[in-house]
């Protein structure tokens, strides 16, 4: 596979990365906009610019902040970029960054936010059922019979995924040990302090079968912002840049369609998105150092891992083990900052800002020498993104 | 209603305004089972779309198929996540697959005990769950194992 002779490689670089206190779901002190606006004057001040500085939005999943509320509230002079990202779930969390990636790349705007805020206390819960008395369209094809939450949506992937590649439920345990164990070292995790044992992960309810309750992610109140700049601009405000190296979203044929129809119905609907990133950036998945890999549900996690070349189906159980996956010992580290299952469920952005922390070398859980830092983004929805950061090193 | 699968009270499926999945639902209610078939390529498809996704036709027509199909996958709620299930969990989802159909798939519930021994690739039929006491009359197509 060549190289693409017009790649964002090297080209674009986050400046700056801002999270608020991650809290438990329904326990914000704060509105969400105020934990918008509090995650990107983080991002400002981790930036070193002053927040007028800011000329583009980008966000995803719905988010209810808007960019010209945003840019008031931040006294900024003027928009020359808004976007949100199609799709629910976190599938825009990487996208998000490749869309202000090309906002700055196409000279639209100078110095653009990707962003998500969370409060499900002042706006409700994600895994509730329908509450009307009757439904049509897609939703009546499936809530009648009790599918409503995303668990329920997306667990019969999982039970194919086992029945086709001969996953073991063992491999999607080591998964959520690794992220509980990581949450241990990462004050800001909202699992902290709460490590999780084989023993207790065996001995807790089922969600849905085949997912236990630590197979699934959290839900909390929070928000999350990542800055990115030029290249250029970016080597004027710190010495270690982190380079986007490569931003993709995309989906398979018809995964859209409603009813459990997709054609390729065993996804993470990562496989399209995949090889192309590589090629922007320029790198394979043999160069990956860190990986923070989407936990909506531990058997998406494992699909991913495969789609995006780090195991083979055959090689996924003997791979994707604890020992494995955890920092700094394993082979393949992985979510590293507990990710969505014990650091936080910020739709992912939290995973994004988990590998820049990677490259800069900050990370709580820090894998030595870390150059190269992949993240992923939603999978299993209709569209997905992923991501590849690199130091000034991978541009030689 | 106790031969119900599922408890009274989940949301009732009623046909969409716009017309799409009409035939479909009114199809349940006289216990036949109808999904989109192309005249111009053949493509079996489902759940119902405005064109045929196979040779994008707007002429796009329904089919009658036999009620029986493979059990593709599935999955068993124990978490109540509305309130009509409450004491209604542990239940069991399955989708079928109806290989004499283009290989379609439907979503059900498990006709029966939700524990009863099942597995990947069981042959099933239709069980035509009738709910004529609703408000809004309809009828869900649960599906039962075929010994
Ligand atoms: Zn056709």
């Amino acid at each position: 596979m060549g190289e693409l002779e017009h790649s964002l490689r090297g080209r674009v670089a986050v400046v700056g990365v801002g999270e608020t206190t991650y809290y438990k779901r329904g326990q914000s002190p704060d509105p969400e906009f105020v934990l918008v606006l509090r995650a990107i004057l983080a991002a400002c001040a981790d930036a070193g610019i002053d927040p007028s500085t800011i000329d583009g939005f980008c966000s995803y999943s719905n988010d209810r902040n808007t960019p010209a509320r945003l840019s008031a509230a931040l006294g900024c002079d003027v928009i020359r970029y808004s976007n949100m990202q199609w799709g629910g779930g976190g599938g825009g969390a990487a996208a998000a960054v490749q869309n202000a990636s090309a906002a700055v790349l196409s000279g639209s705007a100078d110095c653009v936010v990707a962003y998500r805020g969370l409060a499900q206390g002042q706006f409700g819960r994600f895994g509730q059922g329908a509450r009307s008395s009757t439904i049509s369209g897609a939703a009546a094809l499936t809530a009648p019979y009790g599918v409503m939450s995303p668990a329920q949506t997306y667990a019969m992937r999982t039970t194919r995924l086992f029945h086709d590649h001969g996953i073991s439920p063992d491999t999607l345990k080591a998964v959520s040990l690794a992220a509980y164990h990581h949450a241990q070292n990462n004050p800001r995790a909202v699992m902290y302090g709460r490590p999780l044992t084989p023993e207790a992960y065996d001995a807790s309810r089922w969600i849905t079968e085949p997912f236990h309750l630590y197979d699934v992610c959290l839900e909390n109140d929070g928000a999350a912002a990542v800055i990115v700049m030029s290249a250029e601009r970016a080597r004027d405000l710190t010495d270690r840049p982190v380079y986007v190296l490569g931003a993709q979203q995309g989906g398979p044929r018809r995964s859209g369609v409603a009813g459990h129809n997709q054609p390729d119905y065993v996804t993470s609907s990562l496989k399209p998105v995949i090889p192309r990133l590589y090629q922007q950036a320029g790198v394979t998945p043999a160069d990956v150092d860190v990986v923070q890999s989407y936990e909506n549900f531990t058997g998406a996690v494992v699909m991913s891992l495969i789609e995006s070349g780090f195991c083979t189906y055959e090689s996924a159980n003997e791979v994707l083990t604890f020992d494995n996956l955890i920092a700094p010992s394993g082979k393949l580290p992985l979510n590293t900052s507990g990710g969505n299952l014990a650091e936080c469920y910020m739709h992912g952005l939290g995973l994004v800002i988990e590998a820049v922390r990677q490259v800069r070398g900050t990370s709580t859980n820090q894998v030595p020498g870390a150059k190269v830092s992949f993240v992923n983004a939603g999978p299993m929805v209709e569209v997905v993104s992923a991501a590849i950061f690199g130091s000034a090193e991978v541009l030689g | 209603m106790s031969d119900y699968v599922l408890p009274e009270g989940l949301p009732a499926p009623v046909p969409a305004r716009d017309g799409l999945d009409r035939p479909y639902w009114e199809g349940t209610r006289r216990h036949e089972l109808w999904v989109q078939h192309c005249p111009e390529c053949g493509t079996w498809q489902w759940g119902p779309e405005w064109n045929c996704h196979g040779c994008r036709s707007f002429a796009i027509g329904w089919d009658q198929v036999a009620p029986e199909g493979v059990l593709y996958s599935w999955q068993r709620p124990w978490h109540p996540v509305h309130g009509a299930l409450a004491d209604a969990v542990p239940y069991t989802v399955v989708l079928v697959e109806l290989p004499h159909a283009g290989g379609v798939r439907m979503v059900g519930n498990l006709f029966g005990d939700p524990m009863q021994p099942f597995a990947i690739g069981d042959r099933v039929e239709a069980v035509f769950e009738d709910h004529d006491d609703s408000p809004t009359p309809f009828t869900l197509v649960q599906w039962r194992v075929l010994r």
